[in-house]
């Protein structure tokens, strides 16, 4: 973390975050893990501002963070190279594009929404849609206990029928696991 | 009272976002459609659909264009991509902060590993939510899934298979 790293422009670094990071959030599209990438190219390939296994541990960190992943990342990017000025610049950057065409689809897409055309498109859409959602689901079971599979069907199903908030689950996961961390393991000498 | 509505919402599925992008549908979901009523499930449908296919994180293409559709002006998208940015933004300078007491502390780790189900079960809950007669209309809907999902398995780009899906329903319905 306190590794200093000679930047290729130490005045204009501000600059350089915004533009790196808008770059990411106008040409990245859909989950954060298909940003990661691109996120790797421009900070550690292109730019210089971190050594690979140091992005990874805070990668790491910015995964388990809530949010979505690119903004976690433009946060400790920009920190680390300007403090919290520097997150703040980063977050704008990744935030901008895809608010201003967000934007304009909500404005836009509002008249052409009862266009036939429009509608039949969507038909055809969201079951694509639910297929895109299906599979990531899928796929983060596979190195699940059987109990863990267990539990994680039983809270979509409770989510899904009784419309209770995920958050109450998100509590008791993490409460859960502090528990279980401070009762299962002897504490190491520290 | 709108905007405050709409500020508390959107804090709360920044806060809570846990996962990342897909599993913080099931909490737009939960905040917008089941508890605000400001949408239904199928608008939220074809909002991820439209957030998959714009560039940028899919919970701040959410918050801008809900903000919009609820309110009708930009204030509302302001304030709501505002309102889900803050906490995580937050939350990850704490992060950046205490990074040495953090980094594989086994409490947060402990923490994390059960939170992991959790998360799966969000996931898998927005996409039961999702369907319904609105967005399985006839057979053929079951078809457009089966072969997305197969397709989405080998790692076919989404933007590519959203827009085929498009292409298919303007030509089959």
């Amino acid at each position: 973390m306190n590794t200093r790293i000679t930047y290729n422009n130490e005045k204009y670094i501000l600059g350089q975050l915004f533009w790196s990071f808008f770059k990411i959030g106008a040409f990245t599209f859909g989950s954060g893990y298909a940003m990661i990438p691109m996120i790797e190219k421009e900070v550690i390939d292109r730019k210089k501002w971190f050594e690979k296994d140091d992005f990874y541990n805070q990668l790491t960190l910015a995964q388990s963070a809530p949010g979505p992943i690119a903004l976690n990342t433009a946060v400790f990017v920009g920190y680390k190279l300007k403090g919290w000025i520097g997150s703040l610049i980063s977050v704008l950057g990744v935030v901008i594009p895809s608010f201003t065409i967000l934007l304009l689809v909500a404005v836009y897409l509002a008249g052409y929404k009862d266009l036939p055309e429009v509608e039949s498109a969507f038909k055809g859409i969201r079951p694509a849609v639910i297929a895109l959602i299906c599979v990531p689901c899928i796929r983060m079971m596979k190195n699940f206990s059987i109990w863990k599979i267990a539990v994680a069907v039983s809270i979509a199903i409770i989510i899904w029928q009784l419309g209770i908030s995920p958050i109450y689950f998100l509590i008791l996961g993490a409460a859960a696991g502090i528990i279980y961390t401070f009762y299962a393991k002897p504490k190491p000498k520290s | 009272m709108i905007y405050l509505q709409l500020f508390l919402s959107y804090l709360k599925i920044g806060f809570f976002g846990f996962g990342g992008g897909i599993a913080m549908i099931s909490l737009i979901n939960n905040e917008v459609v089941v508890r605000r009523a400001w949408l239904t499930s199928k608008e939220l449908t074809d909002i991820v659909a439209i957030a998959q296919m714009t560039p940028g994180p899919i919970a701040v293409n959410c918050a801008t264009y809900v903000g919009y559709t609820v309110t009708g002006n930009i204030w509302g998208s302001l304030l709501s991509t505002f309102a889900v940015s803050l906490p995580p933004m937050t939350i990850m300078l704490l992060i950046c902060y205490f990074y040495k007491r953090l980094n594989h502390n086994r409490f947060v780790e402990g923490a994390l590993a059960t939170m992991r189900p959790v998360m799966v079960g969000m996931i898998g809950a927005a996409a039961l939510t999702f369907v319904s007669k609105e967005t399985f209309v006839d057979w053929k809907s079951y078809i457009i899934f089966a072969v997305c999902f197969a397709a989405t398995w080998l790692k076919v780009s989404p933007i590519l298979l959203i827009v085929l899906a498009a292409v298919t329903g303007i030509i089959l319905y």
